[in-house]
């Protein structure tokens, strides 16, 4: 996986986004267009179908050979329905996969059978996806009786092999699952994926029930047979921190369509997509800096809306705090607005608004906004820390406002204690970096700039207007910052201007200092 | 945490063992031993700790330490139903300058549901499937309160509107199965503390909930927290949960506490191995991720055949360290590092602060 | 749930059809096809020694000479709007609804099964109730104290029960309380009549029904409580601090007997088709004696009349069953 970090950053966007040497050269192994897969809900007397769930709606990705596409999002997005189906497990209600050039939408079992060699899956669930009557040699070996394949040395020494390269004692051959534990068993459940060499492995979730020492052990496992055999995987999981770590590139879906699909160190540094933001500022980090921040969180109300029905245009409108009138008529469509990086929103983080002519917030965001103005008041904490490691004690000053702002904000706990947080903000820039400076580092590098007016109602936007003389970066980063958080209504208008205040005095020295100071707060 | 020494009694104070602490909540060298077919399985060895009122712990640990095993002993669940003739549990646990182990089971049953709440993991499987989602609050308040359902069901509408439920006056006769995962757990939480509970325990609520949700429902429990003034023990697996809501914490592993200490000096300077595995395995969405995972090795230990002298030495790297073999013969005690900070692991504290300044935490 | 209703029903009354036409085809059509001629079906039909015109006019009357399809339609003719059959010297005329009439006795099948309905009834609903609830206290009692000595007792008379055949214990029953010692009444009183002296009579035949299925309830009920008990939302109520009591039945219980409810209904629908054994043993003049009486004096209006009844009895219980599940359990949705 690739080392790109700091010194990346303040280089061309391109190299950020490419790990050592792939991607676009390599041959696409697995294309889907269009999947979809509904499932038809039948009632009254004569059973007629009244309506189905659309578990996936339309989707389109392609996985080149040798990467590792993972596939994150919440429950109810379709991943876990999409990852059966494109193993032919299920069968697709409309669209096409294409692998290894051949359209295998419609092929029958029959025809399956042969290319399962080189398609496999691993299951989430340790305990359940293994036969308990059968010894772990037998499930090992499956593959190689059903599918004819007689190895040279035989297959009971292939599958010793098998086992011994999963990290598993070949002498086990005749023991039954039960006596393994959760991790051994999902090592189990690799060595029979892999049994016959597959290309494509689509793995469901594969370290969610393992503890957190034993995942670390199964992913690295998973790493290096990667590394080892040339495989490629699809990863389906809904721990973003797991999938950083082990993907490539990078779906986030979001109600059976998929909202954002980029390369790794951009969607985890600059992620374009509202809901992609949302949920990366909700993974918990175990850093105690950050707690009293109650923070850079970004609140979305309410749960997921029935894959049913789900709602028009935009998906993520009824929870998204810059939902515009655009937003719900008109679905938008997955570009690529950045090299590697596809987004389909009218409205992205950090980047031109792809509907600058409509303005007017939704109630519904209005409503979403005001969970979300936490959030962007912790920004421009964030941001002045990284972007400002070794700026002098007035930086820290400014810091300290608007830090002491947002921790009045929720009236939370960060009340306490605004100034000992200014000074762990201040102090704490080399340290952490939450993910919303990430955000903002490459927004800052980044030549994009633009912005406001996809940044929602009043404070923000207009702040950032209102310096024009403020360096391209400082108000990336202003927006960059509010973009993070949204923010709006009362307390988000006060802290952005507390934000845009400090980000204007800051402004003189970002500019200069702000590629310097990335470069050298190495992570 | 109040200062504590190695048995658990606050300093400053006798160390009698049947002096009631100063505490809320101190537990004392707590023993939960279950005997089976294939051994004794001491899922609890000699544990202690205290918390206050209006603090949070996290207890920390993977399947098998005995962080659910503790919570149940405090609740007294042990001792019912069939395995509860058998259990064997030793200690003292104080609540409130009670003490719950010797005290009769009808007495602890009164604290239960009233003075010490707990919620659990599954929402969905720890409400009964067939009654309604208001009539089990009722349940719960009707039973250490003498009120007609009426009043009752008031009571839970109104439970349920401050766990921020939606139109709580329609749900309310909603089954659990007809709601989603987050509004499961926030019922399951107005449920807990529809009796103003002193004592808040929560089994690894979030870890079953998308993280969007989990997020609402860990600030919905520092809120409530707030307002009730509660104690709250928080057990997870999850670290950053842990940074998230804990002031203290205390990691658990093969039944014993490896270390113990405020939150933020736990993850500033830890001061012990299996701790810093535990950091070391979890990939992280705050930091880049080119390097490599740091699993810890091995498997979690059996609680029936675990390892002689420190229950870690199987795994820890540094086990020959220590000089004369005495990882693996003898069972570390817990020392105090710094004011309030304890660990139980037998590398001179030098050599800890190495270890952790020049090789692990440059790799976190 | 109205429209699952309807459409059971639906499906319930094709099943109906179905069982008639296939019961039909067995009794009419497979002796033709090996070999018999109407005559000799006629023959049979009217049992032992008939005369020569008795036969002939069954075999008029039924259309035995008939194609099966053309016997079949008349059948089912007759229980829509009744039958006439012409004897000869005599005609008679079978109300509606006709399942049938009986020329040996001479009786329309669909009175005489309506009279012996409700001793069947009194006799597998009794029973139902003491072996449910014997069952299912033996059961939860053996749940809550495994392998204690109240356990392996319970479950070892449950063994017996279950081992012993009916024949065994029927007469076991008899002699010893009836005959031996005279407890219990001998000849069936109706309940409307003397309710004492019905429940007199009855009470060895339910004990000794009870005995062969209690002990399935009994182990259901065991295990199905084993099962609940050890589930996340008894943990959940216990933390609330309510009693035990409460616990076990009103959290535990109530899980743990829907599946075993189900499996009832099926059962007590099946032996109202007739307890054929008991009843014998029993002397009791229900069902299950009208059955024995058709088969023995190979009576084939009676045998198809009992089969009828009896598979409109599963049906129906199939139906009550799957609605009385799904309104115990809320998660069961109908489709």
């Amino acid at each position: 996986m690739s080392e790109t970090k700091k010194t990346d950053e303040a280089v061309i966007p391109q190299q950020a986004q490419a790990p050592a040497g792939d991607s676009a050269d390599r041959e696409v192994l697995l294309r889907v267009e269009g999947l979809k897969k509904h499932f038809p809900i039948k009632k009254g007397i004569l059973q007629r179908q009244v309506g189905a769930v659309k578990a996936v709606d339309g989707i389109d990705f392609e996985v080149r050979k040798g990467e590792t596409l993972g596939v994150v999002g919440e429950s109810g997005c379709g991943k876990s329905t999409m990852g059966r189906v494109i193993t032919r497990l299920q069968d697709p209600t409309g669209g096409t996969i294409t692998f290894d050039g051949r359209d295998i939408t419609r092929l029958r079992t029959g025809q399956m059978r042969p290319l399962r060699r080189d398609i496999q899956m691993i299951f989430q669930d340790p305990y359940g996806s293994l036969n308990p009557r059968h010894t772990i040699g037998s499930i090992v070996s499956a593959p190689f009786r059903l599918q004819g394949v007689e190895p040279e040395g035989g297959v009971k020494k292939e599958v010793q092999r098998l086992l011994e390269l999963v990290g598993l004692s070949p002498e086990h051959y005749n023991r039954y699952p039960h006596e393994f534990s959760g991790g051994q068993r999902q090592r189990i459940g690799i060595a029979r994926a892999l049994a016959l060499k597959p290309k494509l492995v689509v793995a469901d979730e594969p370290v969610s029930a393992l503890d957190v020492s034993i995942q670390a052990q199964v992913v690295n496992l998973m790493d290096d047979l990667q590394e080892e055999l040339g495989l490629t995987y699809v990863i389906i999981a809904h721990d973003l921190s797991v999938v950083r770590h082990v993907s490539d590139r990078i779906a986030v879906m979001y109600l059976g369509k998929i909202v954002e699909l980029a390369d790794r160190t951009s969607l985890y540094e600059a992620p374009m997509h509202p809901y992609t933001k949302a949920l990366m500022s909700a993974v918990p980090v175990p850093d105690t800096k950050r707690r009293g921040q109650k923070s850079e969180r970004i609140l979305l109300r309410g749960d997921v809306p029935s894959p049913i029905a789900p709602p028009p245009g935009c998906r993520f409108h009824t929870r998204c705090w810059k939902a515009t009138d655009i937003c719900r008529t008109t679905e938008p469509q997955l570009l690529e607005l950045r090299p590697g990086q596809r987004v389909a929103c009218h409205h992205p983080e950090d980047f031109a608004d792809q509907a600058p002519q409509d303005t007017v917030l939704l109630s519904a965001a209005k409503e979403a906004s005001e969970l979300v103005s936490t959030g962007a008041a912790a920004e421009p904490a964030a941001s002045a820390r990284t972007d400002t490691a070794e700026e002098p004690a007035t930086e820290d000053d400014a810091q300290a406002k608007p830090a002491a702002d947002t921790a009045a904000e929720p009236g939370a706990d960060a009340a306490e204690k605004p100034a000992a947080e200014a000074e762990e903000t201040a102090g704490a820039a080399a340290a952490d970096e939450p993910a919303a400076d990430a955000a903002e580092k490459p927004a800052a590098d980044a030549d994009v700039a633009d912005e406001p007016a996809s940044d929602v109602t009043t404070g923000t936007g207009a702040d950032a207007d209102a310096e024009p003389d403020v360096a391209k970066e400082s108000a990336a980063a202003a927006e960059a910052a509010a973009g993070a958080g949204a923010t709006q209504t009362g307390p988000g208008a006060r802290t952005s201007t507390g934000r845009a205040g400090s980000e204007a005095a800051a402004s003189a020295e970002e500019p200069a200092a702000g590629t310097d100071s990335q470069e050298s707060t190495g992570k | 945490m109040t200062e504590l020494s190695k048995t658990g009694a606050a300093v400053g104070e006798p160390t009698s063992a049947s002096q009631p602490p100063k505490a809320f909540l101190e537990v004392r060298d707590l023993k939960v031993h279950f005997p089976t077919d294939d051994g004794l399985v001491k899922s609890v060895d000699g544990l202690s700790f205290s918390l206050e009122k209006g603090r949070t712990l996290a207890v920390v640990g993977e399947s098998g330490s005995g962080k659910s095993v503790t919570s149940q002993a405090i609740m007294g669940l042990h001792r019912l139903g069939t395995r509860g003739k058998n259990v064997r549990m030793t200690g003292e646990i104080w609540l409130d300058g009670k003490e719950l182990i010797s005290a009769a089971p009808g007495e602890v049953r009164k604290l239960r549901g009233r003075e010490m709440a707990m919620i659990f993991q599954d929402p969905l499987s720890a409400m009964h499937p067939y009654y309604k989602v208001g009539d089990q609050i009722v349940e719960a308040y009707r039973v250490h309160h003498d009120v007609s359902k009426k009043v009752a069901r008031k009571r839970a509408i109104e439970m349920l509107d401050r766990v921020g439920i939606p139109e709580p006056a329609k749900r309310v006769d909603g089954y659990p199965h007809e709601f989603s995962g987050g509004m499961r757990q926030r019922a399951m939480i107005a449920m807990a503390l529809v009796n103003n509970p002193e004592l808040l325990i929560a089994d690894e609520p979030t870890t079953a909930l998308d993280v969007t949700v989990q997020a609402q429902i860990l600030d919905l429990i520092r809120d409530l927290q707030k307002e009730f003034g509660s104690a709250v023990i928080m057990i997870t697996h999850d670290l950053g949960v842990v940074a998230e809501i804990a002031d203290d914490v205390l990691v658990m592993y093969g039944g014993r506490c490896v270390e113990r200490g405020r939150a933020d000096e736990v993850f500033e300077k830890p001061q012990h191995p299996y701790t810093w595995g535990l950091l070391g395995s979890m990939p992280r969405i705050d930091r880049d991720t080119s390097e490599r995972l740091i699993p810890v090795k091995g498997q979690p230990p059996s609680l029936i055949n675990v390892p002689s002298g420190c229950a870690f030495h199987p795994r820890c790297p540094y086990a020959d360290i220590p000089k004369g073999n005495v990882t693996r013969t003898v069972r570390p005690e817990l020392e105090q590092v710094s004011t309030g900070h304890w660990s139980a692991c037998h590398l001179p504290a030098e050599d800890r602060e190495r270890i952790w300044t020049e090789e692990i935490a440059p790799k976190l | 749930m109205i429209s699952y209703i309807l459409r059971r029903t639906f499906a319930a009354v094709i099943l109906l059809l179905v069982v008639s036409a296939v019961t039909f085809a067995i009794f009419f059509l497979l002796p033709r096809l090996a070999g018999q001629t109407a005559d000799q079906l006629a023959q049979q039909y009217i049992g032992k020694s008939p005369s020569k015109a008795d036969i002939a006019a069954v075999k008029h009357n039924l259309g035995l000479d008939q194609p099966v399809y053309v016997q079949y339609w008349h059948f089912i003719k007759g229980i829509v709007a009744g039958a006439t059959y012409d004897l000869g010297p005599t005609t008679v005329h079978c109300d509606a609804p006709c399942f049938g009439y009986s020329f040996k006795n001479h009786q329309a099948v669909w009175p005489e099964l309506t009279s012996r309905i409700p001793i069947t009834l009194s006799l597998a609903v009794g029973a139902a109730v003491l072996w449910l609830v014997s069952g299912v206290v033996a059961g939860v009692i053996s749940a809550l104290k495994p392998r204690s000595f109240l356990d392996r007792t319970f479950m070892g008379i449950a063994l017996t029960g279950v081992s012993l055949p009916m024949f065994f214990t029927g007469n076991l029953a008899i002699l010893l309380f009836t005959y031996q010692v005279p407890i219990f009444g001998r000849t069936y009183v109706p309940l409307t009549e003397n309710p004492a002296e019905w429940a007199n009579t009855l009470f060895p035949a339910w004990c000794s029904l009870a005995l062969l299925y209690s002990a399935i309830y009994a182990r259901l009920t065991r295990s199905g409580m084993l099962e609940t008990m050890n589930e996340d939302f008894i943990r959940t109520a216990r933390a609330k601090g309510l009693r035990e009591r409460t616990v076990v039945t009103r959290h535990g219980l109530r899980a743990a007997l829907t599946p075993i409810i189900t499996v009832f209904g099926m059962d007590l629908g099946l032996l109202l088709g007739g307890a054929v054994i008991t009843e014998s043993v029993f002397s009791l003049p229900g069902v299950g004696q009208y059955a024995v009486q058709g088969i023995t004096d190979n009576d084939l209006p009676k045998i198809l009349g009992v089969t009828l009844l009896a598979a409109f009895f599963v049906v129906f219980a199939n139906l009550l069953v799957d609605v009385l599940y799904a309104a115990a359990d809320p998660r069961v949705r109908l489709s």
